[in-house]
């Protein structure tokens, strides 16, 4: 009974990663309808962002990452108002050849840059220290740390979006293109914030990536499918969708893991086609679409 | 004094072309009315004014300055505000919202304030935290032109504001348009309702397959006229 009652919990807070993995890309399909094929090698870049601004400066990854936040809010910034805006239309295609033509740019850079060794984010004890909470159960605190950033990222994000004028330029742009550049919105740089904040995001999300695991760059993509997984469970346009996506992918995987270690994966993917089976929506579909 | 006017406009939806040659005039504090059958080009003059189709830059003159080159989101800076075909209010933005877009982008203070267009039409102010889709046609038409109200235009263009709505109901809308014309707005309406455009306009402009038919005063236009100008 611990154990399932332990792998519900741990479950809850893998949850939390997946779902920093999702609310980028949730964002940018909200937003700007955009299906960003790179995102997975977006998070495994600002990770690799977060690992050479600590290595530089000596500074730990949860102070490197409030350096590297604002730099990749201006390259979220930049790449959308160079590149991205010009692929959005009527035509489905070209944001995907494009996104996916970046993350092979973003994989190979990486290999060339920083080699195919395995690195990790050194936050001292930290990273091992737990909570016991009473019988065989305790809870890591960076996991902790993750899910409740993961709650504070959709806060911060739902505030923005429902209790600010670019909050509210976002929901409109994303309603109608034409008549919010009637409203004298300028669209490219609507687009090109939220992509910017997407950034910061994938900055916090790469954060507890590196804590948490292993990387290396060429695992962007299996990043990308639990991301895909846990927007689409939660349903489109919808940030606290997405925290629910998240966790229940979550605990698929570590239910299944403690069935049989082998089932860990394709637990979570047989939950993401139950759902999809059921609600083809998602879970919490916006009202309008 | 003349406020807005287009030379020679031309306009195309790809290789279709929808406008051939359109020369219109706005004086300032005028209301002016075009009219004209399905797809004589009426919506499309008002999408070329906007900026949401390109057209070549001195075929529309504000203050004798010309615009035509240049996009939808400078042109409503500049004072020239669409109320678009269907009302299409945002759907995710409740009333209020709606409203505070409109008048988001613009620098300019004037006359309209979120009070004031609440004033207008106070059925807003009771829905005001409602989502747009909801309201009733008329409550969601009455919304579409406080939104483009929002931004304070020198001119309001008004696309087939009665579209739909029940008459008793439009004749609530065009109730407001003396309210509009006060504050110094001046107001292009593109209607297919003729005896509410006549009723409306200082001048009108009769199109028919993307030129102007018939121009005039509507005290000084006969029925066989409009008739002609109208049909062909």
């Amino acid at each position: 009974m611990t154990g399932f009652l332990d792998a519900i919990i741990q479950g809850i807070l893998l949850g939390g990663l997946y779902a920093l993995f999702a609310t980028g890309l949730s964002l940018m399909f909200g937003v700007m309808r955009l299906v960003n094929l790179a995102h997975g090698d977006l998070i495994v870049l600002a990770a690799f962002a977060i690992l050479a601004v600590a290595e530089k400066l000596g500074a730990d990854p949860f102070v490197a990452v409030l350096l590297a936040a604002p730099v990749l809010f201006a390259i979220g910034f930049g790449l959308q108002h160079a590149l991205l805006n010009r692929t959005l239309g009527r035509d489905l295609l070209p944001p995907l050849l494009v996104t996916f033509g970046l993350s092979i740019i973003i994989q190979n850079g990486l290999l060339q840059a920083f080699s195919a060794d395995s690195r990790r984010l050194r936050s001292g004890a930290i990273e091992t220290a737990s909570i016991p909470l009473g019988g065989d159960i305790a809870v890591g605190v960076v996991p902790l740390l993750t899910l409740l950033s993961a709650i504070a990222v959709i806060v911060v994000l739902n505030l923005i979006f429902y209790r600010t004028a670019i909050g509210r330029a976002f929901r409109a742009t994303s309603d109608d293109l034409e008549v919010a550049e009637l409203m004298g919105i300028d669209v490219n740089r609507t687009f090109a914030i939220a992509m910017g904040i997407a950034f910061v995001v994938i900055a916090i999300a790469a954060l507890y990536l590196g804590l948490r695991a292993n990387f290396d760059p060429t695992i962007g993509p299996v990043r990308l499918l639990y991301a895909f997984e846990a927007v689409i469970i939660g349903g489109l346009g919808s940030f606290w969708g997405t925290l629910a996506g998240g966790v229940i992918l979550g605990l698929a995987q570590t239910i299944g893991a403690r069935i049989d270690p082998e089932w860990q994966i394709l637990s979570g993917h047989l939950a993401f086609l139950v759902v999809l089976a059921i609600r083809p929506r998602g879970l919490f579909p916006r009202a309008v679409d | 004094m003349q406020l807005l006017a287009t030379q020679q406009l031309t306009a195309f939806y790809g290789d279709f072309q929808a406008l051939y040659g359109v020369d219109i005039r706005l004086d300032a504090g005028e209301t002016i009315a075009i009219i004209g059958a399905n797809g004589a080009g009426k919506s499309t003059l008002l999408k070329a004014i906007a900026g949401l189709i390109p057209s070549p830059a001195d075929s529309v003159l504000l203050d004798g300055i010309p615009i035509g080159a240049k996009r939808a989101a400078d042109i409503v800076r500049l004072g020239v505000a669409l109320v678009p075909e269907g009302r299409r209010l945002f759907p995710s933005l409740n009333v209020e919202e709606n409203l505070l877009i409109g008048g988001q982008a613009s620098k300019h203070a004037g006359p309209w304030t979120l009070d004031r267009v609440y004033r207008l039409f106070p059925v807003l102010k009771e829905r005001r935290s409602s989502a747009a889709p909801i309201l009733s046609g008329g409550q969601q038409q009455m919304a579409a032109i406080g939104r483009a109200l929002m931004s304070n235009p020198r001119v309001l263009l008004c696309d087939e504001i009665s579209l739909g709505l029940a008459p008793i109901v439009i004749a609530d809308i065009y109730a407001a348009l003396p309210q509009i014309k006060a504050e110094g707005t001046s107001v292009v309406l593109v209607e297919q309702d003729i005896a509410q455009a006549m009723k409306a306009a200082d001048r009108l402009y009769c199109f028919q397959e993307g030129r102007v038919s018939l121009e005039g005063r509507p005290g000084e236009l006969s029925r066989d006229q409009i008739h002609h100008a109208y049909f062909g």
